[in-house]
């Protein structure tokens, strides 16, 4: 490495034209800093998308009962009608798929003004009644308290769980919340807990402006008798959850006398192949980028070997000299290799570090506004990414080396030495 | 030293093939100092070409010291090109960006001896050539005589046994030349054979053996008595 001759040839090559090397060095050092800083936020926007999804379970379902289309077993058609406890148990006990099975309410009066009261504070805010599973379904980080148990949910407990937001609009700043009594659509329930969204942008505002109470109390204390709103389920790992969501619409068909050909009566949503779809529309992102960014990349690294073609013919006679001096060829294609790999290395060095600093600086940048950024949320770039662009950048530079080497080689002494 | 048998080059043209040289035989012995003489396109660059494995050739044999220089492949031809042979030229050929000493120790660098080494040894054939102030200079610095004196040096510095001087005045003035001159016959005082291709009436008289070549056949191979260098000088 500390051949002073060798780095002295390369340093007057690079020398001799000094512009002429800049602007050759700067399509090398743009090529790897595209490549890098869409990378980056290809990162940024994934990181953005999922983080606002937060914890939410992918592999779930939601179903929710609409009104029939066909008519059937006597029943006309446009009927409405809602599940029961008892569709529920009977999923439960014949679909052994099921890894969480949370039946859900929500609780009226949140669309005809304030619902919810504390002393002389009022505010308005989705209700929900709910099992304790389906806080693994959707987990939200507690601050204090606790969630919804088996307890509260056997003895139809009135207790809520609030979101932040209930809290700030309910409770002074720093006031303690826990055992007080909020009163909601007339009913007083004791806050047993406070939570916070682990999701970013408008799903957190969602989340945090939600109260949630026992499944049972909800259906006793405001009269739906053995209804449920909507199921919300998850598969166990090896299961697709759409094995999962046929089986329980064709259950509830039948229990519910629904024609099984009306596919209309029963709505369902299947966040899995929505969250694959995503992530499949990421992979697209991520190969439109890497292959943008390679062409770039290559698109210098050509420029290189140009250059180097051009720098082969300029010293034709120097190679000459060298070669009856008794260069040997092996000397010759690593001088021009080396100058080769030292060009494309330190200009897509320094656009490596230049595409770091900019990442970074965004990603600062961003952190600085806080959680609600919405969906560009944390450009990075992987450090094997970086290794890798390195590796791919001494490569390039062997590789743009090649032909002007062999160039060289084809220069047969007498020719260069040849006085004109 | 040198041992030619029937050598026969001739260049592809387009469709037109240019036979240079018509079957060479030649036999140069230990410490002669020889020169080529001839018109412009009487084959001596191409046997001077042969002489330094800078070119290949058709037919014949030929032998350097012993050795049987024939399809060689490159790497080969760079050894045997550095160690047994110095180039002198016409254009002085040094290396711009290299200073004077560096210039003469460039065939140790391709013997990978150290930096420090060969700049000691450079300097010491620097110094026989009265050029030890100007190491550190660049070749644009240097005069025509000196450059040519550096060229000399560095074509001694891997102790060569034959030097092949491809009109090395050339591009000299008559006085220079003679120095140039009187350094060749001082180099081959020390038992190295120095092979000069010339134009130059007086520069050939100077040698003991003038090899006249003519459309590719030697017409004529004179000896010059001591006396009749004498009488040339």
């Amino acid at each position: 490495m500390i051949d002073r001759d060798k780095w002295q040839e390369i340093f007057q090559a690079l020398r001799t034209n000094k512009w002429r090397t800049f602007l050759t060095a700067f399509g090398v050092f743009w090529g790897i800093f595209m490549l890098l800083v869409m990378l980056g936020s290809g990162q940024g926007l994934e990181n953005g998308v999922t983080q606002g999804f937060g914890d939410f379970a992918t592999n779930s379902v939601f179903i929710w009962p609409q009104r029939t289309t066909m008519a059937y077993k006597g029943f006309d058609r446009n009927r409405s009608f809602s599940f029961k406890d008892g569709d529920v148990e009977a999923i439960r006990k014949t679909i052994p798929e099921i890894q969480y099975l949370a039946p859900r309410l929500q609780g009226g009066g949140f669309r005809s003004g304030d619902n919810a009261v504390r002393g002389e504070k009022t505010g308005t805010y989705s209700v929900y009644g709910d099992y304790p599973d389906f806080f693994k379904i959707d987990p939200v980080e507690i601050l204090e308290g606790r969630f919804i148990n088996e307890i509260d949910i056997r003895d139809r407990r009135k207790v809520i769980v609030i979101g932040n937001r209930v809290y700030e609009g309910l409770f002074d700043k720093g006031e303690e919340c826990i055992g007080e009594y909020i009163r909601i659509q007339g009913i007083y329930f004791r806050v047993v807990g406070r939570f916070k969204s682990k999701k970013s942008g408008e799903g957190a505002n969602q989340d945090n402006e939600a109260m949630f109470m026992p499944f049972t109390t909800m259906q006793r204390a405001y009269n739906y008798g053995d209804r449920v709103g909507w199921l919300s389920v998850t598969s166990i790992d090896q299961v697709p959850v759409s094995v999962v969501q046929e089986k329980v619409i064709k259950l509830l068909k039948t229990r519910q006398n629904i024609n099984p050909a009306d596919d209309l009566a029963i709505g369902s949503f299947n966040v899995e192949k929505e969250f694959k779809q995503m992530r499949g529309l990421f992979f697209g992102i991520d190969m439109l980028i890497w292959i943008v960014g390679i062409g770039t990349l290559l698109a210098g690294v050509i420029g290189v070997s140009n250059i180097m073609l051009v720098i082969v013919k300029e010293r034709t006679k120097e190679i000459g000299i060298q070669r009856a001096l008794g260069a040997t060829p092996m000397h010759i294609t690593m001088q021009i290799i080396n100058e080769s790999v030292f060009l494309t290395t330190l200009s897509g060095y320094i656009g490596l570090v230049t595409g770091v600093l900019v990442i970074e600086g965004v990603d600062h940048l961003i952190r600085q506004q806080g959680d609600e950024a919405g969906f560009f949320k944390n450009p990075e770039i992987d450090i094997s990414i970086a290794i890798a662009s390195l590796v791919i950048l001494i490569i390039s530079g062997v590789i743009a080396g090649l032909i002007p080497a062999s160039r060289a080689l084809n220069i047969k002494p007498i020719e260069a030495l040849r006085t004109e | 030293m040198i041992e030619l048998r029937g050598i026969h080059k001739s260049y592809e043209m387009g469709s037109n093939k240019l036979h240079v040289l018509k079957g060479i035989d030649l036999s140069i012995k230990e410490g002669e100092l020889v020169s080529i003489v001839g018109s412009s396109g009487s084959g001596k660059s191409t046997l001077l070409n042969i002489l330094g494995i800078l070119d290949t050739y058709d037919q014949g044999e030929y032998y350097l010291d012993g050795k049987h220089i024939k399809n060689l492949n490159e790497t080969k031809a760079a050894w045997y090109r550095n160690q047994m042979i110095g180039f002198v030229f016409q254009s002085f050929n040094l290396i711009s960006f290299k200073n004077a000493m560096e210039n003469v120790a460039l065939p140790l660098y391709y013997q990978k001896v150290s930096r420090k080494r060969r700049n000691i040894v450079a300097l010491e054939y620097l110094d026989r050539m009265g050029l030890k102030e100007w190491a550190e200079h660049t070749p644009n610095e240097l005069s025509g005589g000196q450059k040519q004196r550096v060229a000399i040096a560095r074509s001694m510095i891997s102790k060569p046994k034959v030097i092949l001087a491809d009109e090395p005045t050339g591009a000299l003035d008559s006085a220079t030349s003679m120095e140039v001159m009187n350094l060749f016959k001082e180099i081959n005082r020390e038992g190295i054979t120095v092979i000069i291709v010339t134009h130059e009436h007086d520069i050939s008289e100077q040698t003991n053996k003038v090899i006249h070549l003519k459309d590719g056949f030697i017409e004529k191979i004179r000896i010059n008595t001591p006396e009749n260098i004498l009488a040339n000088v």
